[in-house]
């Protein structure tokens, strides 16, 4: 997460901003936005996304467009995983790297009906520095990037009556017949809507883009079917169960795609920048791997926390750590050396005072139920 | 509004004494529990550790946030309440019911540095 303090006052707003305070959400600075973090308690809002259908705010993320002959071709150059031969209406998930392999952001690539168009989806504490990415390694190829952020709003409905809820309250019979990462164009109001069955929870849903003002309107009407806001708190605790990376925490300048494990969004039969780098450290040419570590204990590991052998020899630090709200175990996600990477390792984590004995377990903790 | 009880001393950072004797019985304020929210977890000292005033002596997890608990008093910890290592909640029910520890005070002289229930009252400007 983002540590930079930006006084309050220069903080930006999504279009739902008056909804969050109106619900009587408890708000916080994320990402350069002031964002809702709970509603009614971080645990009902994560058991609605597990059990029923939630909603959740995503309109501070970024959307760039890109269009042209080359589109494709650029996008490829930039970005680990392959376009090459996704149909429209088909979504992709991958990461743009530095040159030496760290992480410029994670993102989704949506190749668009219109040919030649595609849209990226970037996290909203990156959107400055990947469209001016973007932009700079653009130049040489026939294609026009444009940062449509603000024009954007964003809401995720998540949960496994998801499909059931969408339909029955805004109509798109449509969305039934998307798969997993498909999404397709519909109208509201004579404005374009995008639906993606995609989402950041483990779970089945969509994420439905379309303009500000329709956003609000939408989020009104799942709100009055009795759809439960969720924010930021079990957003995180979600994805996390899920196994999914925060760009910042799991993924970053310094955290590669192969070290978080993510080698098989990177597709090295074509070139992109950072592959030689991301090649060589998937021979084995890197000091650390994220893991999943499981403690025997209710104390919770948190990001920072010192991992460490039974000698106190300190080999690796929590990313991201929770006491699962579905699974009811301590959790978390480590960045280890190496050596300490293997399935079952036991490995400690000192937790203030206290030693606690844990082992290396499968960074997905929760059986994901997303729709084949 | 949270409520404040009479009777009982407060610190700055929000935990409450209650002297039996030579013992103090500490737990955190009813706004510090409001403040934390559901709370999933209280990591306590062992019996027989020193605890020192103005020094962490455990933590109280929520889902979300940690935050230390400091102890009021110095002393040496005589009983510690194990019924929160299964039911961390009875903290949110019931603040003033739910002491976390028992301390033998070393030095009782620290109880005069502490707030009355005025005093908390004013702190927290409900």
């Amino acid at each position: 997460m983002s540590d930079v303090i930006i006084p309050e006052e220069q903080l930006q707003r999504t279009c739902l901003y008056d909804a969050h305070v109106a619900l009587g959400a408890k708000m916080s600075p994320f990402a350069g936005f002031m964002m809702p973090i709970q509603y009614d308690g971080i645990a009902v809002e994560h058991n609605a996304v597990r059990q029923n259908v939630g909603m959740f705010d995503v309109s501070h993320m970024g959307e760039i467009f890109v269009e042209g002959p080359e589109a494709e071709a650029f996008i490829n150059h930039i970005f680990t995983n392959d376009i090459r031969g996704y149909e429209p209406g088909k979504v992709l998930y991958g990461m743009m790297c530095y040159p030496d392999g760290g992480t410029v952001d994670d993102l989704l690539v949506y190749r668009e009906f219109e040919p030649e168009h595609f849209l990226l989806v970037v996290n909203a504490a990156n959107i400055d520095k990947d469209f001016a990415w973007i932009q700079d390694h653009a130049k040489g190829f026939k294609c026009k990037v444009e940062n449509a952020s603000p024009a954007w709003g964003q809401i995720a409905l998540q949960g496994p009556k998801a499909e059931e809820t969408l339909i029955k309250v805004l109509g798109y019979n449509e969305a039934a017949k998307l798969g997993f990462y498909e999404f397709c164009d519909v109208l509201y109001k004579g404005q374009r809507l995008i639906l993606s069955r995609t989402g950041y929870t483990g779970e089945d849903g969509f994420e439905i883009y379309t303009t500000p003002a329709n956003t609000v309107e939408i989020w009104n009407c799942f709100l009055k079917a009795g759809v439960q806001p969720c924010g930021l708190g079990c957003r995180d605790t979600l994805r996390f169960e899920a196994g999914l990376p925060l760009y910042g925490d799991e993924l970053s300048q310094d955290i590669s795609p192969v070290m978080a494990g993510l080698g098989m969004f990177c597709k090295f039969e074509k070139d992109f920048i950072g592959k030689e780098a991301l090649l060589d450290q998937k021979a084995g040419n890197l000091t650390r791997k994220l893991v999943g570590i499981e403690i025997e204990d209710k104390a919770i590991p948190r990001a920072g926390y010192p991992v460490e052998l039974d000698n106190e020899t300190e080999v690796g630090v929590v990313t991201t750590g929770y006491h699962s709200i579905s699974l009811d175990k301590s959790i978390c996600f480590a960045l280890v050396d190496k050596a300490y990477a293997a399935l079952d390792t036991p490995l400690n984590i000192r937790i203030r005072k206290k030693v606690f004995p844990g082992k290396v377990v499968k960074k997905r903790f929760y059986q994901t139920n997303y729709k084949k | 509004m949270s409520k404040i009880l009479e009777g009982i001393k407060y610190s700055e950072s929000h935990e409450w004494v209650k002297v039996e004797g030579n013992i103090a019985v500490i737990g955190v304020s009813d706004f510090a529990q409001k403040e934390m929210g559901d709370i999933t977890y209280v990591d306590m000292p062992d019996v027989d550790d020193e605890v020192t005033a103005g020094e962490e002596f455990g933590a109280l997890e929520s889902v979300k946030a940690s935050s230390e608990l400091i102890s009021p008093v110095s002393g040496t910890v005589v009983e510690v309440n194990s019924d929160l290592e299964d039911t961390p909640e009875k903290v949110n029910e019931d603040a003033y019911g739910a002491w976390i520890i028992k301390v033998k005070m070393s030095d009782a002289s620290e109880l005069d540095n502490l707030l009355d229930a005025a005093g908390y009252k004013a702190l927290i400007k409900e």
